[in-house]
């Protein structure tokens, strides 16, 4: 019985958590070999989503390694954040563009 | 030494491009054709280093020249073609291709760091030429506006090759 009302417990806890692991949608423009905003403060679950506005392919290219995805020309690329900490970020193509993230937890 | 002075020749057909069109400025048949030009001379630039280099920065480098310059000429192309406009050949596009024809003979005899050194050295040189040319001339003189919007997105897009030269060049230092 008690550990019914901890496994309620938690149920509920997880249940108010949830707005926050649902998380929330971060927009990045790509334009003329830039990112926009550079700096982005967001949260564990928040999802990145870079909108590529130029006519050339693009990446998102984690240092870390912890993602790297590729927007065609006009394409759109996600990331959903899983751990909290700094990453700094460069488009692979053109290694000239950088940003970088900061996730909270 | 030798090469230094290719670069420079490289610049000088584009630096002078304000004299050649002086007499006339060049028309948006023209500056298509300058512009297309100018972006299958690098293509081709970038195919030579694929061929024969080994060096990571200098490969991707040229991957991406060969993927940026071949999307801009198909947004070119498209253009053209809805605007019912046919590029037309005109000496200042065929004294970059002559230009360019001796600059790569000479690549084609190196190998190695000196192929690396030359090629990175010559690509910052010619994108400074090339986003010149496009600032002083091409974009000025483009009468369509949607000529000019491709020009000016080029131009971004060249400028970022210009910084990414820059990089490579400055690592095989």
């Amino acid at each position: 019985m008690q550990v019914g009302i901890g496994a309620l417990a938690l149920f509920v806890a997880a249940a108010f958590v949830s707005p926050a692991i649902a998380g929330e949608t971060i927009h990045v423009t790509i334009q003329n070999l830039k990112f926009a905003p550079v700096n982005i403060s967001a949260h564990v679950g928040d999802t990145i989503e870079w909108t590529n506005k130029d006519i050339v392919e693009h990446s998102a290219t984690a240092l870390n390694k912890e993602f790297d995805v590729v927007m065609p020309a006009n394409g759109v690329g996600r990331v959903t954040l899983a751990r909290p900490g700094k990453i700094d970020y460069f488009c692979r193509f053109h290694p000239f563009m950088k940003g970088e993230i900061v996730v909270a937890p | 030494m030798r090469l230094l002075g290719a670069a420079a020749a490289f610049a000088l057909a584009f630096t002078s491009l304000p004299a050649l069109a002086q007499g006339a400025k060049p028309n948006d048949a023209e500056i298509a054709h300058i512009a297309y030009t100018a972006g299958v001379i690098d293509i081709k630039a970038a195919k030579l280093a694929l061929q024969k280099s080994k060096n990571k920065e200098v490969r991707d480098f040229a991957q991406n020249m060969v993927h940026d310059h071949t999307a801009v000429n198909d947004q070119a192309l498209a253009l053209v073609k809805k605007l019912k406009v046919t590029p037309e050949d005109n000496d200042t596009s065929k004294a970059l291709v002559k230009q360019a024809d001796a600059e790569r003979a000479k690549l084609e005899k190196l190998s190695g760091a000196k192929f690396d050194k030359a090629y990175a050295d010559n690509e910052v040189a010619y994108h400074k030429a090339v986003d010149n040319a496009l600032e002083t001339v091409l974009i000025p003189n483009a009468t369509n506006p949607e000529l000019k919007d491709l020009l000016k997105t080029g131009l971004k897009i060249f400028q970022g090759h210009e910084m990414h030269a820059e990089q490579v060049a400055a690592s095989l230092k």
